[in-house]
């Protein structure tokens, strides 16, 4: 336990809390989850001129104290002292849309019931200011009954004046009045809202609201979906052709610091452990950072600026059919970044059958982690040659890999919706914010954290298993003439798959890989790398391991493979939040059995009908 | 002004895209529970100002409609709950 005092900042969704809560912490934050749910938690600390260093947490964005989903449940009892999560905060930071005061105020109206020392930021002053309008705090703060500081968070004003209050606040007495507020009748509470609303808005000029004109562009029924499609090729494009000098300037990287390893140490164990295992896995895994970086990128930016709600808007209709609703769109499309975040903001979707329909599908979406795989086969089997302006064969055969995902998805979902997920299906309500430009320092601080996760994750899963297999594929030693991956431990486990995978194509080196990539897929790469690297023949020496590859394998095989990574479930981690998201076994179990039972039958098909044009 | 006759009014997803309206009465109980409460959370209400703003691509679902200062997205569906008073242009 700690003396420092806690501060929490709460408001509604679209509030600008989080831009508030990284203009006050800054890098100093963590983010984490609440116990027992996957709710992630911001923390942070605060420096105050009087009250010295305090902690503050980022509390999910909530309309009301009544809870409707996970998000809301632990916002509501930390509020409310029920201690399962934080301790009870010493002072809330009431965060408002100063050009939403008639919906906003009503959440805030509850919080100030609550009878915490509160500070109210009266947020996006700038952005009211731009529809027109003028308001007066010094009459909002008679009306509630607290200080109210305007702020401008994105361009850090009004911090000072904020830290100030808080101060005072810290430094008054508690009177709580727990349970007051929670009980009101919400259009009660919301006529209230509006009341005061009215009495703190000095004038109103009407203007042709920003958002209005841009919804009218990107909501347009043709334009907004030909935008749409735009930004989504552009994404796949970007990720394949930005990263390109990056990831070759971070491999030969990689590939010196092997080469310095390897003439340093004396020859033995040990050093055929660091190069083989280490250099060989994590590196080729490594590599990959930069397209994952440009990936969340984009997601980031597409968040932050609110298009992401448009998309969402957009796709309803279809997902509709699907038995899916809009709401789905944001957590699958950030399931091709990762399907973990992805199942964890399924959260969002208040019916509980729409969104375990959503967990089921959501490992289809092509994740980040397959990207080293897609990336290494198709630059060792297809062809970079230009197939028209501005596209590239290899783009456009990532682009069906992904598509594949897709279409898997909408079918698996339509067949679950009406066999194992049957019934139920609410609606599609959501808020759409307004337009506001991306800021550098959220995306940045969002970018720094998922390039933190990744390298852990390559620190600390795909290093434990490359050295595993570097050990398996090392021992027994090979007699003369032998292969060396032929004869140790992991090639006799490996034969053990094969006789299972050799049907769909797959060979022993594949084989090999597919056991330690039920960690994580990228893992498959580091797997091969590694395997390639014991096994290399002499005339091989300094090859890539594309080159590598292109020689040993067929194309059909290469296509089974990529293929089988469309839909297989090798991911602990994706098995592992699905069954906390569900509470218990049976879901993750059925996803898992479903993906393997698609993907062995996804592969087959692609190698026979390979091997009947001849590819083989 | 004179009261509203039910006659005048229309449910909201009826309402033409572009024209403001007023909210003149919501059937609650066309709406399951979790989705009223949403629509209560927007600040769907009688006597507030709406106005249908746009409708998606496909089929003209779902509606983006602007209630009080908030633009939301709803269901046709669920705007057939809302009755509307169409305000004179």
């Amino acid at each position: 336990m700690t003396s420092r005092p806690l501060i929490a900042v709460a408001g509604n969704p679209n509030a600008g809390k989080s831009a508030l809560f990284n203009a006050l912490t800054g890098a100093r934050q963590k983010v984490g989850n609440y116990p027992g749910v996957t709710v992630e938690r911001h923390v942070g600390k605060l420096g105050l001129p009087g009250a010295g260093e305090a902690d503050i947490v980022d509390l999910p964005g909530a309309y009301a104290l009544e809870a409707h989903s996970p998000d809301e449940e632990v916002t509501r009892s930390v509020l409310l002292g029920e201690g399962e999560y934080e301790r009870l905060p010493d002072a809330i930071v009431i965060v408002l849309d100063a050009s939403n005061l008639d919906n906003h105020l009503r959440f805030a109206l509850q919080l100030i019931g609550l009878g915490l020392p509160t500070v109210v930021a009266l947020n996006m002053m700038d952005l009211a200011k731009r529809d027109g309008l003028e308001l007066d705090s010094a009459r909002l703060s008679e009306e509630l009954g607290v200080p109210v500081v305007e702020t401008v968070a994105v361009r850090r004003r009004g911090l000072d004046d904020l830290k100030a209050r808080l101060d005072e606040a810290l430094a008054s007495p508690r009177e709580i009045r727990a349970g007051e507020g929670p009980e009101e009748d919400p259009l009660a509470l919301q006529r209230h809202a509006r009341r005061i609303a009215l009495a703190a808005i000095v004038s109103e000029t009407p203007v042709r609201r920003w958002t209005h004109r841009l919804d009218s562009i990107f909501l347009h029924p043709v334009w907004g979906l030909a935008i749409l499609a735009v930004v989504l090729f552009t994404i796949f494009q970007a990720v394949f052709a930005w990263a390109a000098p990056p990831a070759d300037w971070l491999e030969g990287l990689v590939i010196a610091m092997g080469d310095w390893v390897a003439r340093t140490l004396p020859d033995g164990l040990f050093k055929s452990m660091i190069v083989d295992g280490l250099f060989a896995g994590v590196g080729a895994v490594v590599v990959f950072l930069p397209q994952i970086l440009i990936l969340f990128l984009f997601i980031l930016v597409l968040e932050s600026t609110g298009y992401m709600v448009r998309a969402a808007f957009l796709m309803d209709r279809i997902m509709s059919h699907a038995g899916l609703n809009g709401r789905a769109f944001i957590p699958l499309l950030s399931s091709f970044a990762c399907a973990v975040p992805g199942i964890m903001a399924t959260r969002t979707i208040d019916d509980p059958k729409d969104r375990l329909t959503t967990i089921l599908i959501a490992p289809l979406m092509t994740c980040s982690a397959r990207l080293p795989v897609y990336t290494l086969i198709i630059a060792a089997f297809i062809p970079d040659r230009p197939v028209g302006p501005g596209i590239g064969l290899q783009g456009l055969v990532l682009f069906g890999l992904y598509l594949a995902g897709i279409v898997g998805a909408l079918v698996v979902a339509t067949v679950l919706r009406r066999t194992v997920v049957k019934g139920g299906g609410s609606g599609f309500m959501m808020e759409l914010p307004k337009y506001q430009m991306p800021q550098l320092a959220d995306v940045l601080i969002g970018l720094w954290q998922r390039a933190r996760i990744f390298l852990r994750r390559a620190g600390t899963i795909i290093l434990a298993t490359t050295v595993i297999l570097w050990a398996l594929a090392s021992f027994p030693k090979a007699g003369p003439g032998e292969s060396q991956v032929e004869a140790s431990i992991a090639g006799k486990i490996a034969g053990g798959i094969e006789v299972v995978v050799a049907p769909i194509g797959f060979n022993r080196d594949i084989s090999l890989a597919l056991l330690p990539a039920m960690a994580a897929r990228e893992v498959a790469v580091a797997a091969i790398g590694t395997v390639y690297a014991l096994d290399a023949e002499e005339e091989e020496g300094l090859q890539t391991l594309e080159e590598r590859l292109a020689g040993r394998w067929s194309l059909a095989t290469a296509l089974a493979f990529l293929a089988w990574f469309v839909f297989a479930p090798q991911c602990i981690s994706t098995i592992a939040v699905t069954r906390r998201e569900t509470n218990g076994w049976k879901w993750p179990l059925f996803m898992t059995g479903y993906l393997f039972a698609i993907a062995y039958a996804a592969a087959g098909i692609t190698y026979w009908t390979a091997v009947a044009f001849g590819l083989g | 002004m004179t009261k509203a006759h039910p006659s005048d009014s229309l449910a909201l997803d009826q309402l033409a895209i572009g024209t403001s309206a007023e909210i003149s009465s919501i059937d609650w109980s066309l709406l399951a529970e979790g989705d009223a409460n949403r629509l209560k959370h927007f600040g769907f209400d009688e006597g507030v100002a709406v106005t249908a703003l746009h409708s998606g691509p496909f089929g003209r679902d779902p509606l983006a409609v602007r209630v009080g200062r908030m633009t939301v997205a709803i269901r046709r569906a669920h705007a057939a709950a809302v009755r509307v008073i169409p305000r004179a242009a």
